[in-house]
């Protein structure tokens, strides 16, 4: 379909994303003390996938920097921590990559503190680390960022509550059914049994938040290396293909 | 035949503003630009207060109702309006207002033959939403394509009316779209 027709054909057909069960939180999250006030009350009204919904912002080209993938660069001095490559390929459900898309990241810096004026956790800021970073995938649909551990932080949700280690992450993918924002941990850490955000997203799904340490991503006497990938909703291949499975 | 299974969302949690802000992010034209609207809101939670630490994006069609995406079947647009870019992202204020600066949409063709009324597709996030949650904007100057319009006619008509912009009477061009997370008045969200 090259051609551009001013009007569509009388009937035509769309991508049908997947509409995921079982995987993201559930919106009404009681243990999650902030979802009380703002989770809908009411069930969400089916919203058919036509035009607006298959289609999304391909943003992307002139958003960003070659250097605003290393979150360690760009501030005068090199900021305190352990430092780390974190890479990996933004993938679909279908298993084929999403080259081309805007991956932006937001973190807390070594020692837990946001370079933000809400935060008031009683750690030093770092005059070195801002902690934001995005890049685009690659044609393969790999991001790669070169960053700081985040440290582990304190809130109010319960008594001595602490956030495990965690990066934000924001992604668009082609679709506006597949945007997604999440956040990605580390490996072993101690404070995901007392956490409600990790722990609202359903057993099943929730070791997919959890990064692995590679060696062959670690760089020797430089960084060490995690792997993550990332999976948005995929196209099925017919809407009716699937409908027996679920 | 299964693939990879789907990364779980999280909340973006209180500090969305460092990671997500563009400074041109609310200008889905440029400013200035002959026709451009304003939306124009505060998002309140379940006790009615603003929510100053939310984040509005929003995505549409250009005012021939056409998109710059490959999996349009009529073809990529090219942009006639110089800076038309689609989409729109304003993080909300100390009083919960957001506002975005746009064109109208046009209406859509539906695959079955039917048609949308102009629209606009809101993502909101913000801490204590565990993932985003999706609503969309009609006009309230468009009653004919709204009452003919198939997403609309699915939804309560009780509260169809939080789906409607409403337009300034003293300020042409300025629309006001309020969002309630919750409870009374509470806004439709739709399962994408
Ligand atoms: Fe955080």
């Amino acid at each position: 379909m090259t051609v551009h027709q001013p009007t569509a054909p009388a009937a035509f057909s769309l991508p049908e994303y997947e509409r995921p069960a079982g995987v993201h939180p559930p919106l009404n999250s009681p243990a999650y003390r902030s979802t009380a006030l703002r989770a809908p009350g009411q069930p969400p009204v089916l919203l058919p996938q036509h035009l607006t919904e298959i289609t999304g912002p391909l943003l992307g080209e002139g958003r960003v920097t070659a250097t605003d993938a290393d979150l360690t660069t760009g501030h005068g001095g090199e900021p305190l921590g352990e430092r780390i490559i974190v890479t990996g390929r933004v993938l679909d459900s279908d298993g084929r990559p999403v080259p081309d898309t805007l991956v932006e990241i937001w973190q807390a810096n070594a020692s837990g503190r946001y370079h933000h004026a809400v935060d008031e956790h009683p750690a030093p800021l770092d005059p070195n680390f801002s902690g934001v970073g995005r890049c685009v995938t690659d044609s393969s649909g790999r991001y790669r960022f070169v960053t700081i551990k985040p440290g582990a932080y304190p809130w109010r949700n319960h008594p001595n509550a602490w956030r495990p280690a965690h990066i934000h992450f924001s992604l668009f993918g082609r679709a506006f059914t597949q945007r997604l924002v999440t956040q990605m941990f580390f490996p072993g850490d101690p404070l995901y049994f007392q956490d409600p955000i990790f722990n609202s997203v359903p057993q099943a799904a929730r070791e997919r938040l959890i990064c692995r340490f590679d060696l062959d991503l670690t760089e020797p006497e430089w960084a060490l290396g995690f792997g993550w990938d990332i999976v948005l909703r995929g196209q099925r291949a017919t809407v009716f293909e699937n409908e027996g499975d679920a | 035949m299964t693939g990879p299974g789907l990364t779980p969302s999280q909340t973006v949690g209180p500090y969305l503003g460092m990671g997500l802000p563009w400074t041109d992010g609310p200008f889905v034209v440029p400013e200035g630009t002959p026709g451009a609207i304003t939306i124009t809101g505060v998002v309140r939670d379940g006790a009615g207060a603003p929510v100053p630490d939310a984040l509005v994006e929003t995505w549409q069609a250009d005012p021939d109702g056409r998109f710059g995406h490959p999996d349009d079947p009529r073809g990529a647009a090219e942009p006639k309006v110089a800076g038309f870019r689609g989409f729109g992202r304003c993080p909300t204020d100390a009083d919960g207002s957001y506002r975005i600066v746009t064109l109208r949409p046009g209406a859509l063709p539906c695959p079955d033959g039917g048609t949308e009324a102009p629209h606009i597709d809101v993502s909101l996030f913000s801490r204590g939403l565990l993932d985003r949650v999706v609503t969309r904007i009609y006009f309230g100057d468009e009653q004919e394509a709204n009452a003919a319009d198939p997403v609309l006619r699915e939804v309560d008509p009780d509260r169809a009316g939080t789906l409607i912009a409403k337009a300034d009477p003293a300020v042409p061009g300025l629309f006001r779209f309020d969002i309630t997370m919750r409870g009374d008045g509470e806004t439709v969200f739709f399962d994408v």
